[in-house]
Formats: structure tokens, sequence, C-alpha cells
């Protein structure tokens, strides 16, 4: 029942190593990898792109949309082709996720498509997919209010751990699982789901966690945007 | 520009007429260079990653067990899928495969199957009764013409380092890996002829692409025997040309290959 | 507390702070809240007086009046023709902005311009994002013929084009090439030879990739192998 040591010898409001790359796809309008440990994903913005079907056409802001799915062989028992309840609940719940620190007022009546697939997963797929997407659309040169990071928090026996691996999810009768997105600099919570059993002080543990391991995740971001121009401009 | 105004293209049509192309290839040079990278995906069976210039595709191989078909009782299956994925191009939407993708997949699947690249006997663990299925999935990650080879090449890529799972009783023990390679016989690889006004040309960007007329896919062994062919496109090619096109598909099929196996 | 927190081309990222204090005032790229100036772009900081500005490294071009584009013909009615430029929606050029000449009523606009056309347009009015009209009579407007056709980030195309077009200029002149540059990111190249072409592409790209570096004209005079104009340069767009 209890859990005294990582998996893998983390501390327990350790991240994974993080790993991003901006600009991987040179057909989108932006692009990003994004690697927590051993789950890796990747995201493609197209657009501001006419909308179908018409209905869907806002006159006051562009209209963001986002489909997540898993490669199929990105996981132990292959994933069949084609949207799961699951990765249709995913895509709805990163674009609430992003669109809180997209202004997207210049892009009336248009769409925005955000992509991501996971290559590689090892738990906290979402939070890998929000981190590379917030990392798309910054490529994309979409204002933002905010950038957004994106880490799971979990419960493992009666110790609270950020950014859970596969391992630790399955540990004994399951883990805890709360997935969040902020972004750091305004603190506004943009994600946040939560499955298993948790009291109200642990949540607030939880999410002071998220928090710490969110900017960890802000700094590898920003280095990615960066990168991508550095040497460019000198 | 949105690409759906621009499918023709009279600067690349012109240039060819000229003999010329335009990134200043030869008409019967690939891409530089041709990236291949294997195991990129740490829970498949094999995966490779292939570029060829900025064209990019990741195809992966898992594996599974299950009942033999009735006319092969004592061998192993391929079943084989593509996914031309949105986020690899704005051509390309979300929702089930299209004509094009299934097409991609049989393409590849064809040049596999027909030239005995996996050695099927092998993977019949219980003849008439238990199999080895080699689930192979091929994904676009950036569409910079020429698909069709990128595709096949990261397929064959990603068969080649592919082991097997653990097999206990008859159950496969996903994500324990033996050290068992899938067993294979030879490595085919695809080419594909361009056909852009009166001349042919291989691995035509995307650019290219737009004037293209036609495109003949060959298959080819080691041995340059050839295994599987597809005529795509709205204009047809003389019996010359098809002989001209194999010639040039095997030249090209053996650099390829010499990437493959270096 | 007045406070500049990034410096003068400094890269700063969507979120970042860039001022603090009330004397200074956002401009493109950036916004105000409270007391903090904040970027909304992936950019470079610039400084103008009182103005704090990001200069975008990339994104898609958007739609501004007086703006010539490249973009090719879809459509053509019985009222005007409609052009891609690359924008979510087409354009529409009316039967009076079509040509410097009379068209008559019942006239056959293909004749003008056909699907598959590029075209030199200019924006003249931008009443939302999907409503844009355009004209293909104003100076510089023009049907281009079979050219190399390449598209570029737009944020850069200030710096293809160089004060006072010193740097089109200057690629025109060594390459012996006609070169086209649209605000919407599309460049067309049309030459002697291939060869030609190709450095011409090959220079812009050049530009384009460092675009934001000092001294870029000399690096490209450099590239080309040939005297730069003598215009001074501003390095910042």
């Amino acid at each position: 029942m209890t859990y005294s040591k990582r998996f893998d010898g983390r501390k327990f409001d350790e991240v994974r190593e993080l790993e991003a790359k901006v600009g991987i796809i040179k057909r989108a309008a932006g692009s990003a990898m994004f690697r927590m440990g051993k789950t890796v994903a990747i995201a493609a913005v197209y657009g501001p792109r006419e909308l179908f079907p018409s209905f869907l056409q806002n006159p006051k802001k562009g209209r963001l949309k986002c489909i997540y799915d898993l490669l199929s062989f990105s996981v132990t028992e292959r994933k069949r082709p084609g949207p799961s309840r699951r990765s249709t609940e995913i895509s709805m719940v990163t674009v609430d996720a992003l669109e809180p620190v997209l202004d997207l007022s210049k892009f009336a009546y248009t769409g925005l498509d955000i992509y991501i697939y996971i290559t590689q997963a090892d738990a906290g797929t979402r939070t890998a997919g929000i981190n590379a997407a917030a990392l798309a659309l910054a490529d994309a040169g979409i204002p933002m209010k905010d950038l957004i990071s994106s880490v799971a928090v979990g419960k493992i026996g009666d110790k609270i751990c950020v950014d859970l691996t596969k391992e630790e999810e399955d540990f004994e009768e399951g883990a805890t699982d709360l997935p969040v997105a902020m972004g750091t600099r305004t603190g506004q919570v943009t994600l946040l789901q939560m499955d298993g059993n948790m009291s109200q002080e642990e949540i607030k543990e939880a999410l002071k966690m998220a928090k710490k391991a969110c900017e960890k995740i802000k700094e590898v971001q920003v280095k990615a945007l960066k990168d991508k121009y550095r040497g460019t401009t000198k | 520009m949105n690409d759906n105004s621009s499918k023709s293209n009279d600067y690349v049509s012109k240039l060819i007429e000229g003999k010329k192309r335009i990134d200043g290839r030869a008409f019967n040079e690939h891409r530089q260079p041709i990236e291949i990278t294997y195991n990129v995906s740490n829970k498949a069976e094999g995966s490779a990653r292939v570029k060829i210039g900025d064209t990019e595709v990741i195809a992966g191989v898992k594996m599974d067990v299950g009942t033999p078909y009735p006319d092969t009782m004592d061998q192993g299956n391929l079943i084989t899928n593509a996914e031309l994925l949105p986020l690899s191009s704005p051509m390309f939407l979300p929702g089930p495969p299209d004509a094009q993708s299934v097409e991609l997949a049989r393409i590849v699947d064809r040049g596999i199957r027909e030239s005995g690249m996996i050695d099927m006997k092998k993977l019949c663990i219980r003849e008439g009764e238990l199999v080895w299925n080699i689930l192979l999935d091929i994904y676009t990650i950036n569409d910079d013409g020429n698909l069709i080879d990128a595709a096949a090449l990261a397929a064959v890529a990603a068969l080649r380092v592919a082991v097997l799972p653990k097999l206990e009783g008859d159950k496969v023990q996903f994500g324990e890996f033996t050290k068992t390679k899938v067993p294979l016989k030879l490595l085919p690889i695809t080419c594909t002829i361009f056909k852009i006004g009166q001349h042919l040309v291989v691995d035509a960007n995307r650019q290219e692409e737009e004037a293209v007329d036609s495109r003949l896919s060959v298959a080819i062994s080691e041995h340059g025997q050839i295994h599987a062919m597809q005529k795509g496109g709205s204009v047809g090619f003389s019996i010359e040309e098809v002989d001209q096109a194999i010639t040039l598909a095997k030249k090209v099929s053996e650099q390829f290959r010499k990437e493959l196996t270096k | 507390m007045v406070n500049i927190l990034v410096k003068e081309r400094e890269i700063v990222v969507p979120g970042q702070e860039l001022a603090e204090g009330m004397d200074y005032l956002p401009s493109e790229g950036a916004f105000r809240e409270g007391d903090k100036i904040i970027s909304s772009k992936l950019g470079l900081f610039n400084l103008d007086g009182r103005l704090i500005k990001v200069i975008p490294l990339g994104g898609k071009y958007i739609p501004k009046k007086n703006d010539s584009v490249i973009g090719r013909v879809t459509d053509v009615g019985f009222s005007g023709w409609r052009v891609d430029f690359g924008w979510a929606f087409n354009m529409n050029v009316s039967l009076k902005e079509g040509s410097r000449d009379f068209i008559p009523n019942d006239a056959d606009l293909s004749q003008y311009y056909a699907p598959g056309d590029l075209v030199v347009a200019k924006i003249i009015k931008v009443m939302s994002s999907k409503i844009i009209d355009a004209s293909l009579k104003m100076p510089g407007c023009r049907k281009l013929g079979t050219g190399r056709l390449i598209e570029v980030e737009s944020s850069r195309v200030p710096r293809i084009i160089g004060k006072q077009g010193s740097m089109i200029s200057m690629i025109k002149d060594a390459t012996g090439c006609n070169v086209v540059v649209g605000q919407n990111g599309l460049v067309w190249i049309s030459g002697s030879d291939l060869e030609n072409e190709m450095k011409a592409e090959e220079t812009i790209r050049k530009i384009e990739n460092e675009a934001h570096s000092e001294g870029l004209t000399d690096k490209i005079s450099a590239f080309l192998n040939v005297k730069p104009r003598e215009i001074v340069e501003n390095d910042i767009q």
C-alpha cells in the first residue's frame, strides 16, 4: 500500500526527462514534438482556413478544432485505427485547455485545426499532447495570452506524485490520476480531470505540485520556441 | 495559396519539357538525403521513420496471434493499414480511410506479400489452429511528394527490425519482446516512376506531383524480379514506356536498398 | 516602477512580460494587463519610442487593405472573378476592378482572366475575413505568366523587398530574373534559365532564414557576388 520510492528513482514532485522541438512538420503552419520520459507527442496546426460545415463559422472569432489520437503501435496492445470514445473526449478537453489563452478575434469565420498524435505512449499522453499543441500554436503565430503547460498528478498508494509513468499508473489497485493544464503566468487551470480517490486536501496539494511541474515544463517549451530561431537573429 | 487551386503546374511541365527539374535533379535522381531511423516507437515490435527529402513517413509493426485463413492453414498473416494523417498535409482530412490511403496500404502490402519477403510458414504456430498475425501500420508525417516510396521503405524497414513478442500458452505477453526476429527472406523495394508530359522521372516532389500525368509503382526484389505494379493517373503508358519505367525503377531501387542495408 | 524587462531584438514568447508601468504602450504583438505589457506572439522585441511591439517570426498572412498579393483565379462569373491568395477565403474582383479597359456587360470574362491564371492583385477592401475585395487594374496589378512560385513566411516579406526595394533589386540585377513579391508570402520568379531562377530562390530562402540577422544586406551581396546599393539599411524592418 505504501509507495516510498518511485520506480525510476525520481522525487515525488519531479517530472520526467523533457524534450521539445518546434517546427518539425514543414507542411503545417506550426508544429512541435514534446517528450515526457517515454511518452512522445507530435502536433501540427493548420489554418486559419475555411471552416466546414459553414454553420460552424462564427462571425466574431475563429473556431478551434482538435484531433487527438494514438498511433496504433504506440501502446503495448495495438490500438485500432480511428477515433475511440477516449480519443474523442481527449480531443474535446484539449480544445478547452488551449482556447482560453488564444485570441482568435482576427480570424472570424475561419477554422484552426490542431492535430495531435502520440507516437509512443507511457502515460500522460494528453498532457504531452497539450504541451506539443501549445508550442505548435505559438509556432503558427497565433496570438496567445499565455503559454499552456500540462502535467498529470497522481496518487500512488498514499503518495502524491507528478508525471506518472504507465508502470506507476498500474501500481497495485491503480493510481488516482489528475491531469492538469495551466497558464503559468496567469495561474488559470484550463484542463482538470480526475479519476480515483482523493481528499480535498490532497487535491489542493496535487494542484500545487502541478503548478510547480508546469513551470518546469514551461521552461522547456520557451527554450524550444527560442531555439527554432536561435542563430538566425545574430 | 490553398493547394486545391494549384492542381496543375505549368512551370514544372515546361521545365521537364526542357529536360530539367524544379530542384535541379536529373530525371533518375532521388532526393537527398534519405534518412532511415529504426525503432522510433518502443512499444512496437518494430518501427521505422523514413525521410526522403522533406517527405516523412512512420511505420510500425504489432504482432498478435489468431486462427489461420482456410486457404493458408500453415501460414501467418499480414494486415497492412495506412493513414494519411491530417497532420501531414492541408489536403488530408480527418475521417475514415479514403481511396488514396487504401491504395497506399495495398501497394505497400502487395510489394511485401508477393515478393515473399516474410517467411509466412515460419509464422505458423500450430497448423490450422494458431498463427502469428503481423499488423503493419503506416502513418504519413509530412507530405512533400512521393509518399508511396517512403511508405514502402518505412514498412520494409520496420519489418527488418521487428521481433516476436513473448508467447505463453496461446497468449501473447504484450510488451514483452523476444530476441526472435520476424523471419524474412528478402527485401522488396517499391519505386515509383512519374510520367510528366513525355518524360519519366523518379521521386517526384510535391510541386512535381502537381504536374504528374500518371505514375507506375514497381516492387522489386534484390534479384531484379518484379513482384507488384500499380499504375495510377489519368494518362496511359506505352509498352515501351512501361519497359523504360521498369529499367529506371530497378536502378533507383538499388539506391534505396543501399540506404536500407547500410 | 517603470521597467523594460527584455532587450531590444530579444526573442520573446507568448505570455512573456515585456514591461512594467504605464509609461509604455502595447502595439502589434503585445497587450496590456494591469500595469504590465505582455507579448502575445513568438517574435522579436522592439521598442519604438513609447511603443512596444513584437515583430512576429512566423504566422499566417492576414489580409490588409492596400496589400499587393499574388493569387490564382479560381472562378469566373458574370460579375467578376474570385481569386485564391492563400487566405481562408477567396477574394472578389468585380467587373469594374478587372481592367483599365472598358469591359462590356456581355463580355466573356475568362478572356481577361481565366481559372488557373496567376495574378498580382491589390486588396482594396477588407469587410471581414470572409469578404475581401481586390483590384486587378491598379498600378502593379497584372497577370503573371509561367514562373517559379515559392512560398515564404509572410512576416519576412519586408526583408525580402528591402528598404526602398533595395534587396529585391539586388536579386533581380544579379540573377537577371524578374521577381514579384506578394505581401501574402508568395514570390514569383521568372528568368532566362533554371539556374538563375534557382539562384534567385536560394537567395530569397537565405534572406527568409536570416531575416533578422545583422548586416543582412552585406551577407546577401556577398552571396550574390555584387555590390550593395547605396542605401542605408535599417535593421528593424
